[in-house]
């Protein structure tokens, strides 16, 4: 054992070695210039659609909108930074109401079984409408683009919250209520002291769930709703310019992505040891 | 020889003098499933059957008996965490009524909650049953808990962190810091390894010496028992458990497993508990084929 232990790492020329993480950046960067290659020549081959941009055409409009986010020529010549600013804010808005509406709701049907039982019929036959049949609705009562744009952003993202924080309610560990019990504890120091944080790993990926339906709703629903990145990609359709396009499509994925990003982390802040 | 036979069942509500907690023909049933329209569909289950025991005061007591013969049952009870179906339960003789701080558990999965740090799991405690103790007086008992349970550098840690060892002696402390004047434990080393709980036994030894306080504990281990206790209550297999015998045990205090081992009534008692539990356990498998 020792014998061969000192054969096969000699400390003089230790052999190059690769490490997982390090082989995975390096596979991920070569299907990406793999990929770039094959849609380069493939688009000057015209063997996609007609009138499909190449690689190059796309990343150098990547590159100019990246660089010139914010500018003003009028509503149908915004910078995409502006277009950004104005998607992420009907997402803020309509989420930050969707979770004071879903989170203390869901306290309260999770601690009580009658009340999981009365409003689980609500949140079943709600929860899978899709968000845009909500669109005419919310035209009709609000008779304005920005506020049904907040609306369908609340009413589509309150259900995975409130699903899981009733869920992680109902489902606190019976030893943390004991602890409690036998200590005397009131029921609201209960709620608050034992009951919410132990709930608090699931109202966070609740919550992490209902960001990405946010963030997926928001631009179907602006392509209907005048400005934001949903209608940014609307009105490039209308110009037939596919670059950008693809430009908003790829930057529409990096947001998302780093919303996602800062719900992990914060669920890596509440885990504590727990899965 | 050391066994003193389940003393004839008193009818008064009054314990006798230097009897602290007082059970008298305390029983649990839990009621059988009942189907569509009403129709039993599993009869009930008698866990408990009329058990009465007193418990003086200072004495640590161990209950043992096969597993499944309601020796959880009967501590919840005590911890007011469940209700007898009938018989009364009396500490100080006032009847137990619900779970309460002069009634201090530890539990054999710990319950520690995994979002407080060591510190803020004693102290929660501490500030639920004492909310008027100022901000130094709190500090003051939590970091004196610490100490006593020997987990001084741990304060800030979160339970994730910890051995299970170190979190059964963080649950001790939070128990001991209410101050109970009982500390019910339910198999508090039962999820440990043996040498930890052969270390943590020694650990609960030497802490007991320091309060003295009245404890009742849930084991399955006859040299746990023997090592800790000042009485043994030995319960026969359940459904309808009783007990079976009480045992005193007469070892000089303090106490150290090799001292404990070498006292010359040590075989006796051992072998007498190895009969009961090897007799009813048995039954209990027997039973099952």
């Amino acid at each position: 054992m020792a014998a061969s232990s000192s054969v096969s790492s000699p400390s003089s020329s230790k052999p190059f070695v690769l490490n997982d993480n390090l082989k995975a950046v390096l596979v991920f960067l070569l299907s990406l210039g793999l990929f770039l290659l094959f849609w380069e020549v493939g688009a000057n081959a015209k063997w996609f659609a007609k009138g499909m941009p190449t690689a190059s055409k796309t990343l150098e409009e990547l590159w100019w909108w990246t660089t010139n986010p914010f500018f003003d020529n009028g509503p149908n010549d915004l910078g995409i930074g502006w277009n950004l600013l104005i998607s992420l804010r009907r997402v803020a808005i309509g989420y930050t109401a969707a979770s004071l509406i879903a989170v203390p709701l869901g306290i309260l049907i999770g601690m009580s079984k009658v009340a999981s039982k009365a409003f689980n019929p609500y949140v079943q036959l709600l929860k899978p409408i899709s968000p845009l049949a909500w669109l005419p609705l919310g035209l009709y009562i609000f008779r304005d683009s920005e506020k049904t744009g907040v609306f369908i952003i609340m009413i589509s993202s309150i259900w995975p919250t409130l699903v899981n924080t009733a869920f992680g309610v109902a489902n606190v560990s019976d030893d943390y209520l004991k602890v409690s019990k036998t200590l005397g504890a009131s029921r609201l120091r209960t709620i608050f002291k034992v009951i919410i944080p132990a709930a608090l790993p699931n109202i966070v990926s609740g919550l992490r769930i209902s960001m990405g339906i946010a963030w997926l709703v928001i631009v179907a629903a602006e392509m209907l709703l005048g400005s934001g990145l949903g209608y940014f990609i609307w009105n490039e359709w209308n110009n037939l310019y596919i670059p950008n396009i693809l430009v908003a499509i790829f930057i529409i994925g990096m947001v998302g992505l780093m919303l996602d990003q800062i719900f992990a982390y914060l669920e890596n802040l509440v885990s504590f040891g727990r899965s | 020889m050391h066994t003193v036979s389940n003393p004839a069942i008193p009818t008064s509500m009054e314990a006798p003098i230097g009897v602290q907690l007082s059970l008298r023909q305390v029983s649990k049933v839990f009621p059988g499933k009942r189907g569509f329209l009403n129709r039993k569909s599993s009869s009930d289950f008698v866990a408990i059957d009329e058990i009465s025991l007193d418990v003086e005061h200072n004495t640590f007591v161990t209950i043992i008996g096969p597993s499944g013969c309601g020796k959880s049952t009967l501590l919840n009870i005590i911890g007011g965490l469940s209700e007898a179906t009938t018989g009364t339960v009396t500490m100080d003789n006032r009847p137990i009524i619900g779970p309460g701080p002069d009634r201090g558990m530890v539990f054999q999965n710990y319950a520690l909650m995994p979002w407080m740090t060591v510190a803020d799991n004693i102290k929660f405690a501490v500030e639920t049953v004492y909310p008027k103790l100022s901000t130094a007086q709190l500090n003051q008992i939590v970091s004196e808990n610490i100490q006593l349970v020997d987990l001084n550098g741990s304060e800030r840690k979160h339970p994730h962190e910890l051995s299970g060892g170190m979190r059964q002696r963080v649950g001790i402390a939070r128990a001991l810091a209410i101050n109970p004047k009982v500390l019910l434990m339910d198999e508090p080393f039962g999820a440990l390894d043996a040498l930890t709980r052969g270390y943590l036994q020694e650990e609960i030894e030497r802490i007991w010496e320091q309060h003295r306080k009245t404890v009742i504990m849930i084991t399955h281990s006859i040299d746990e028992a023997l090592l800790l206790s000042d009485k043994i209550v030995m319960m026969t297999r359940g459904p309808a458990a009783k007990i079976d015998q009480i045992l005193d045990v007469p070892f000089p205090r303090p106490r150290d497993r090799n001292s404990v081992e070498h006292h010359p009534e040590y075989d006796a008692l051992r072998t007498e508990m190895e009969a009961h539990l090897y007799r009813e356990t048995r039954y209990v498998e027997q039973s099952r084929i």
